[in-house]
């Protein structure tokens, strides 16, 4: 039974080339990369063959700007604990914006209780951070702002390259969370202007539990986990050197199809957001119309529940996500479409479809068509279209 | 996540919609959660002889409407007064733990529905339908966490095992 995974979000297929190279790798039996013998400094090169192929997707300077970690929370953890614990004699104050992932929220949390102060920037009914704001939230005490570069719910595309210019003449450490940007979009971290940017290999169809930060040259940053002097000495501990071979093949490819990809995400995103009108009324878009990722889209479908849609469209093979609370696990209302301006309600009935360079036109329509019977279906249940409807 | 009872009554609802000269209507609403629940009752001879429903929420909260309903359907008022969530969630063969603060409704609005008649009965007037905002803690229900499921006091503000802010979601 073939389902339709409108859900790239939470997980991406692995490419079958990046497969073989894991399997080769697994076979071949690699030894410690830190030893100095020949088995280990085989393991060494192929370690360092992955690095490069990072740099080069996010052309940095050096391959030792690259630090591998478990992926993109630890990578967040890293960043902020890191420039935190090492930057505490300048000051104590960041700069968040309302809308970050919770590996940024809840690493401040932790900080807050050890003195730390927070400023968190709202966004725009757009769901933009303006860079002014940035500017004059910053203060002497400032040691970094941390804004990320897409959201995970909306896809919004935040100014990452005019802040950028901010901190730089600021000189505040500036670490943007580009988790969900990473191998989807072109990404130069020289013209982004960031000291440090946290990234997962699933979002370019690596393997899950691998994902890297980005160092810059000179950045002031305290290692999170400590121990052996692994990825020059700023990340302990052995490498996971198969799922790192693994993201090493995906960033490659990433680079080399970068500009078809795009192209193909683009024609599926008009295909959705052309269609939709034609399909279901009375929702809203949260995602940007220009600033967003080319496979994400994030819809509020007004007097029904996302945890509802999600299932039943489940029983139709389509895999989506919802933001509504019931379904997060968190029975909260998300704080990104909150901050959008949301009412409870509305925020109740949002629907994340992300699509993926596996998907076709066809799998769109196939989800359009089955959106449209489910929405009758809920929307036939529910008291709160039923009064909309006797209103009007 | 959910059992297979709840399944089914999420994907084939039963007794779904309005009706319109009800005898009484019971709304049951949680704002932070956002489950909504309308429940129409028709008695005769001082039995349910119909009875419907409406839901804006998850899965959990149309499968215990359509629950409510069906353990309802034909009991004497003196019978269905006694129905809890409890019950509800029992005939469902369990709901996750979360689940039973925010979408275990059923039985609050099925009550709200028989105190409407009654009221009636009784001549109290009334322009919108009897509605209750906020899920109430009867006595001696266990508290759960939101977020991790672990049991807690219900006059607490944080989570100890997660660490979450609960202010008055529970």
């Amino acid at each position: 039974m073939k389902v339709i995974n409108l859900d790239h979000i939470s997980a991406k297929p692995l490419l079958p080339e990046v497969k073989k190279v894991m399997i080769e790798a697994i076979e071949k039996d690699y030894h410690n990369p830190s030893s100095q013998h020949k088995s280990g400094e085989e393991a060494a090169a192929v370690l360092q063959k992955a690095r490069e192929a990072v740099a080069q997707l996010l052309n940095c300077k050096t391959a030792k700007e690259i630090v591998f970690t478990s992926g993109g929370t630890e990578s967040v953890n890293h960043a902020i604990k890191g420039v935190a614990m090492a930057n505490e004699d300048k000051g104590k104050h960041i700069i968040i914006s309302n809308i970050e992932h919770n590996a940024v929220i809840r690493s401040l949390r932790r900080l807050k209780s050890a003195g730390f102060v927070v400023t968190s920037l709202a966004v725009d009914a757009s769901g933009r951070v303006n860079p002014q704001e940035v500017a004059d939230a910053i203060t002497k005490e400032t040691i970094l702002v941390s804004i990320m570069h897409s959201n995970n719910e909306t896809g919004t595309i935040q100014p990452i390259e005019e802040i950028g210019k901010i901190t730089r003449d600021k000189k505040v450490i500036f670490h943007t969370d580009a988790v969900d940007s990473v191998g989807v979009l072109p990404m130069d971290v020289q013209k982004l202007g960031v000291d440090l940017l946290s990234f997962a290999a699933n979002t370019f169809y690596g393997p899950s539990g691998v994902g890297g930060l980005y160092i810059r040259r000179g950045t002031r940053i305290f290692p999170l986990l400590d121990g052996g002097v692994q990825e020059n000495n700023k990340r302990a501990g052995a490498e996971n050197l198969i799922g790192i071979i693994g993201a090493g093949k995906a960033a490659e490819l990433a680079l080399r199809d970068m500009d078809q990809r795009v192209a193909h995400l683009q024609r599926l995103n008009k295909r959705l957001l052309t269609e939709l009108p034609n399909t279901i009324d009375e929702y809203i878009i949260n995602t940007h119309p220009e600033y967003s990722l080319p496979n994400l889209v994030s819809i509020s479908v007004q007097y029904i529940e996302g945890e509802s849609v999600m299932l039943m469209l489940d029983d139709e093979n389509i895999a989506v996500s919802t933001r509504s609370a019931c379904a997060t696990g968190s029975l909260r209302a998300s704080h990104v479409l909150l901050s959008l301006g949301l009412s409870h309600a509305d925020a109740q009935g949002t629907l994340v479809i992300s699509f993926g360079i596996d998907n076709t036109e066809q799998d769109i329509d196939t989800f359009l068509a089955a959106l449209k019977k489910v929405v009758t279906t809920l929307r036939d249940i529910s008291p709160l279209y039923q009064k909309k409807a006797s209103a009007s | 996540m959910y059992s297979k009872t709840v399944m089914d009554h999420f994907r084939n609802p039963r007794n779904v919609g309005v009706i319109d000269d009800a005898d009484g209507v019971g709304e049951v609403g949680n704002p932070l959660c956002g489950d909504m629940m309308t429940i129409y009752l028709k008695i005769k001879d001082e039995q349910i002889e119909d009875i419907k429903f409406q839901t804006f929420g998850c899965g959990s909260a149309i499968a215990v409407s359509s629950m409510i309903t069906e353990i309802a359907k034909g009991k004497s008022l003196t019978e269905a007064k006694k129905i809890t969530n409890k019950d509800v969630a029992v005939a469902l063969e369990g709901l996750p733990k979360n689940k039973l603060h925010c979408s275990n409704l059923g039985a609050d609005a099925l009550q709200l529905a028989i105190q409407d008649y009654e009221d009636r009965l009784a001549g109290v007037e009334r322009p919108q339908p009897i509605r209750k905002e906020k899920h109430e803690h009867s006595h001696g229900e266990k508290c759960y966490c939101p977020y991790c499921d672990i049991e807690i006091q219900s006059d607490i503000t944080f989570c100890d095992a997660c660490q979450s802010s609960l202010e008055e979601e529970h």
